[in-house]
């Protein structure tokens, strides 16, 4: 472990610079010095924060309650401004949302009033797209698989179906970035699995860039290509760590994927613990 | 309204067959004849005092006799027609100031605990104690009383409004800002379909105080509407007519109360779990 750990804080040295290039299908991230503080007395959330994530990855932030990668991902999406440090993605400084980033929530949360089709072109709507709708949504939902539920009511969808309609949602205006805060922690194993995927997949056949949070080992391992661990009170990166597996060996029986897992879940025990070394960032 | 309501109402139709609307019915109609057979108790003893027979047309047959001449003669029409322009015209008032108002306390906090005091206090006061300050302050009768029905209906609107916002799922306002919503998309497309239905049952219960208010309203000066027509009829002692207005009252305000029911059926987007 020791190695991997040095070879990832050698990647950090040499990735510091930012490259301030905006890159087709995938945002560029680079987080600088971020420190978040929601009230003085109880200490700094994030601390001194400083990654890049690279156009086209999938990225984990996996970390116990607490630990702020939820805050975080807020910040990447514009919806928080950091106390400290900045967010800039493909060399622009991050001040607020925008469609290029979208963030799916925990909750589908559509609005009920409406049809599957209208909740997924509410991001095209309000973005002044309209004349956009007709081609593209039922292109999004053939490829979320609800091409059939168009015209149901939102309602009357099972809770993994309402999360692929958020996913439609947010993937209609054609965002450079999905960002996922626990997105499929509500849904049955077999639904999340199948969903987890999916994302995967449709993220990289889209090339955009993934950031999801997850305290879900499992989850890290199936879907991320590189899991930042974060350490709790106050949040920093604890490691940095590649998920080399190839998209078939991305299921529970996969050989590979156990061992992986094994690895992935020692790291998190060991930050979790506090025996972790010095923290890297 | 989608296929998969309508797949909705079908079940619950298969599951409750038609006896159900039968049902329904049937007990209505036993209502109204219980009403009716006492009301035709009343005139009878009414019709067997001494003391009190000139109230006699005050019983069933005289009272739908006198109102089959008036809807005959279409002088119905123009009783009412002043009357529901009064309720509309206030009815429009108390949701135009109301709604917003209502919106407003709903999502900031500091006008809701500002406001809540005063508007609970003006809310206990009879609208009608502002009869004379009312006749005072408006040039017109008309004004007055569309004054009264606004005072009356504004606050059901008002409090309904803000109730609806408050319960209005912050998640939904997040992903509307995260997917690029402005101030006007918030409130056309997330705010008011969210709370249309607590605004329309602000509405109905507004309803039912304005067409309370209404009645003794038009015993002002005015020389038209249902009000004005009791009180006209009472004056001329003809009283099968006094309680034929008495029945349309009743007709007109239940028949607005049930469009409001379907209004407020038609946008509920709540589905029942089933």
């Amino acid at each position: 472990m020791m190695v991997t750990r040095l070879k990832d804080e050698t990647r950090i040295e040499t990735t510091t610079k930012p490259v301030l290039r905006p890159v087709p299908g995938g945002a560029h991230i680079a987080v600088r010095n971020l420190s978040h503080t929601y009230r003085k007395a109880d200490g700094r959330v994030l601390d001194a924060l400083d990654f890049e994530i690279q156009p086209g990855a999938v990225v984990a932030l996996l970390g116990r309650s607490g630990c702020g990668k939820s805050s975080l991902l807020h910040m990447l999406a514009g919806l928080t401004h950091p106390t400290e440090g900045e967010v800039i993605i493909n060399g622009n400084v991050v001040r607020g949302p925008s469609p290029k980033w979208v963030m799916m929530f925990q909750a589908p949360s559509l609005f009920p009033w409406m049809s599957v089709a209208k909740n997924a072109a509410l991001g095209l709507k309000f973005n002044r797209r309209t004349g956009e709708i007709a081609k593209r949504i039922p292109e999004i939902l053939d490829l979320v698989d609800l091409g059939p539920f168009a015209d149901r009511n939102a309602q009357e969808l099972s809770g993994g179906q309402q999360q692929r309609v958020a996913l439609a949602r947010s993937l209609a205006p054609s965002p450079e970035m999905l960002l996922l805060d626990e997105p499929f922690s509500a849904l049955d194993a077999f639904t999340r699995r199948s969903l987890q995927q999916d994302v995967r997949r449709i993220a990289k056949d889209l090339g955009l860039t993934l950031v999801i949070v997850t305290h879900d080992v499992s989850e890290a391992v199936i879907m991320a290509d590189r899991v930042l661990v974060l350490d709790a009170n106050p949040g920093r990166i604890a490691d940095d760590t590649t998920i080399s597996l190839e998209n078939d060996e991305r299921n529970a029986s996969a050989e590979r994927f156990q061992s992986e897992q094994a690895r992935l879940m020692q790291i998190y025990t060991d930050v979790a613990h506090g025996d972790a070394a010095a923290p890297l960032s | 309204m989608s296929l998969g309501a309508d797949t909705y109402r079908g079940r619950a139709a298969l599951a409750l067959p038609k006896l159900a609307w039968f049902r329904g019915v049937a007990n209505a109609v036993i209502g109204i004849a219980v009403l009716v057979g006492l009301w035709w108790l009343g005139g009878v003893a009414v019709a067997n005092n001494p003391n009190m027979y000139a109230f006699a047309d005050f019983a069933p047959g005289p009272t739908l006799s006198a109102l089959r001449d008036m809807v005959g003669s279409g002088e119905v029409v123009g009783m009412a027609w002043p009357s529901l322009y009064r309720v509309g015209a206030g009815m429009l008032i108390a949701v135009a100031f109301g709604v917003p108002m209502g919106i407003l306390i709903g999502r900031v906090a500091i006008l809701r605990e500002i406001t809540n005091v005063p508007f609970q206090f003006l809310r206990m006061i009879s609208p009608l104690s502002w009869m004379p300050i009312a006749v005072m302050v408006f040039a017109t009768w008309d004004g007055a009383i569309v004054f009264l029905i606004a005072a009356a209906a504004v606050w059901p609107v008002l409090f309904s409004t803000a109730a609806g916002v408050r319960r209005i799922d912050p998640a939904w306002l997040k992903v509307a800002r995260n997917l690029g919503a402005n101030v006007v998309h918030m409130l056309f497309t997330v705010i008011l379909p969210a709370i249309a239905v607590d605004i329309l049952t602000g509405l109905r219960l507004a309803l039912g105080v304005a067409w309370v208010v209404l009645v003794p309203a038009e015993y002002l000066g005015v020389t038209s509407g249902l009000g004005y027509s009791i009180n006209d009829a009472r004056d001329t002692l003809d009283y099968s007519r006094l309680a034929a207005v008495v029945v349309v009252i009743g007709i007109i305000g239940f028949t607005l109360d049930y469009l409001f029911m379907l209004a407020i059926k038609h946008f509920n987007w709540v589905r029942s779990a089933d």
